[in-house]
């Protein structure tokens, strides 16, 4: 469609990828590294995909590029509560300057961990 | 457009320092999951420099096998079987 | 029976999106494809209790819903990229607990997914009616307030989308 829109999706959506990953580097502790992974690197990534398809315009290359984009913005945050709450039950605990931790205080939570409903 | 590759891949090094270094089993499987939606990235670019898409069918491809590596790794770290 | 169908159908706009041609072979075998899995692996999907039927209401109410969520997401994403660059970091992270009056499971996954992708909140666990959020800088430590930053402004939505 127009090579320039393209070009400009992609500089941002690798900014966005290049920000993800130093804050993968920086922060400190597991939840907040995810925090830095789902949001960061998911819409850089899905930034290139748009790229990919305002490049392309409607063609197969353009309507793949589309779906991959909706099949990433469904998974990651899936994948994201899955990961946080098996390092919790792994016993990862949360930073040291932390304000507050629910979850470890409720004693439901911490039990009933794998076999509530499934959300 | 290869300056693009570029950052990815120094993205992706950072990712392996992660890797090598994170403290706990939950921090490198968070790089490794990470470095599978960058592949898809750099994927993706390729298929726009070359213009060929057979290669956006690998970006998919490895977005849905890092999706299924990713739930096994944390189903794993929760210690329980996979059938749940 | 609706379900499989709606399998069925599902599977096959994936595929024919998928391949961008419709050759006859592409059709078939895409069709058959479908088919098998419609009929073979329809039990694994979960079944609602209540019976949600389609209405062009509920589409509406999700394509405004689009742009809401989306402008959320790059400000989420503004917001994360400047706390991650900024050379003390600002963050004061914890782990709070909200409360959802959302009733259908599909409804609290799309809440669940949502919170995940906006400004520094990843939802860690869903018990009953109480989700437990991990939120990136903890402006307020009042519940009641808590519930209203974070769920709130897409529950308007969801309820009328869903329920």
């Amino acid at each position: 469609m127009s090579e320039t829109v393209g070009i400009i999706f992609f500089i941002i959506g690798g900014l966005f990828d290049l920000f993800g990953c130093i804050g993968l580097v920086r922060l400190p502790d597991i939840y907040n590294r995810l925090q830095a992974a789902t949001k960061c690197v998911t819409l850089g990534t899905c930034f290139i995909l748009f790229g990919a398809f305002f490049w392309s315009g409607f063609s197969a290359m353009g309507i793949k590029a589309l779906l991959c984009a909706a099949f990433i913005l469904i998974t990651s945050p899936t994948a994201a509560h899955a990961l946080a709450r098996g390092s919790h039950i792994f016993g990862v605990k949360l930073w040291e300057k932390s304000l507050m931790d629910k979850y470890a205080e409720d004693e439901e939570g911490r039990l009933s961990g794998g076999k509530v409903e499934k959300a | 457009m290869t300056l693009f590759i570029w950052v990815l891949v120094f993205c992706c090094f950072l990712c392996l320092y992660r890797v090598g270094a994170g403290p706990t089993p939950p921090d490198r499987t968070v790089a490794i999951d990470i470095l599978g939606t960058l592949v898809v990235g750099i994927c993706t670019i390729w298929a726009v420099i070359k213009g060929k898409d057979f290669y956006i069918n690998i970006a998919i491809a490895w977005a849905l096998l890092s999706f299924i590596g990713t739930i096994t790794l944390a189903k794993y770290l929760e210690g329980k079987g996979f059938d749940e | 029976m609706t379900k499989k169908m709606t399998i069925f159908l599902v599977t096959l706009v994936t595929w024919l999106l998928l391949t961008w041609s419709l050759d006859p072979e592409e059709v078939i075998a895409g069709v058959t494809v479908a088919l098998l899995i419609s009929v073979l692996f329809s039990n694994l999907f979960l079944s609602q209790g209540k019976k949600t039927n389609f209405a062009p209401r509920r589409l509406g109410w999700f394509l405004l819903y689009l742009p809401v969520f989306f402008y959320y997401v790059i400000k989420a994403n503004f917001d994360v990229a400047y706390r991650v660059l900024h050379p003390e970091m600002p963050i004061n992270p914890g782990i709070v607990k909200v409360k959802t009056t959302l009733k259908t499971q599909t409804g609290k996954t799309f809440l669940a997914n949502s919170i995940t992708l906006t400004p520094g909140t990843l939802t860690v666990d869903i018990v009953g009616d109480w989700l437990y959020v991990h939120w990136i800088n903890i402006s307020t430590l009042d519940p009641e307030e808590q519930t209203k930053l974070i769920v709130t402004r897409f529950e308007r939505f969801l309820r009328r989308i869903y329920e």
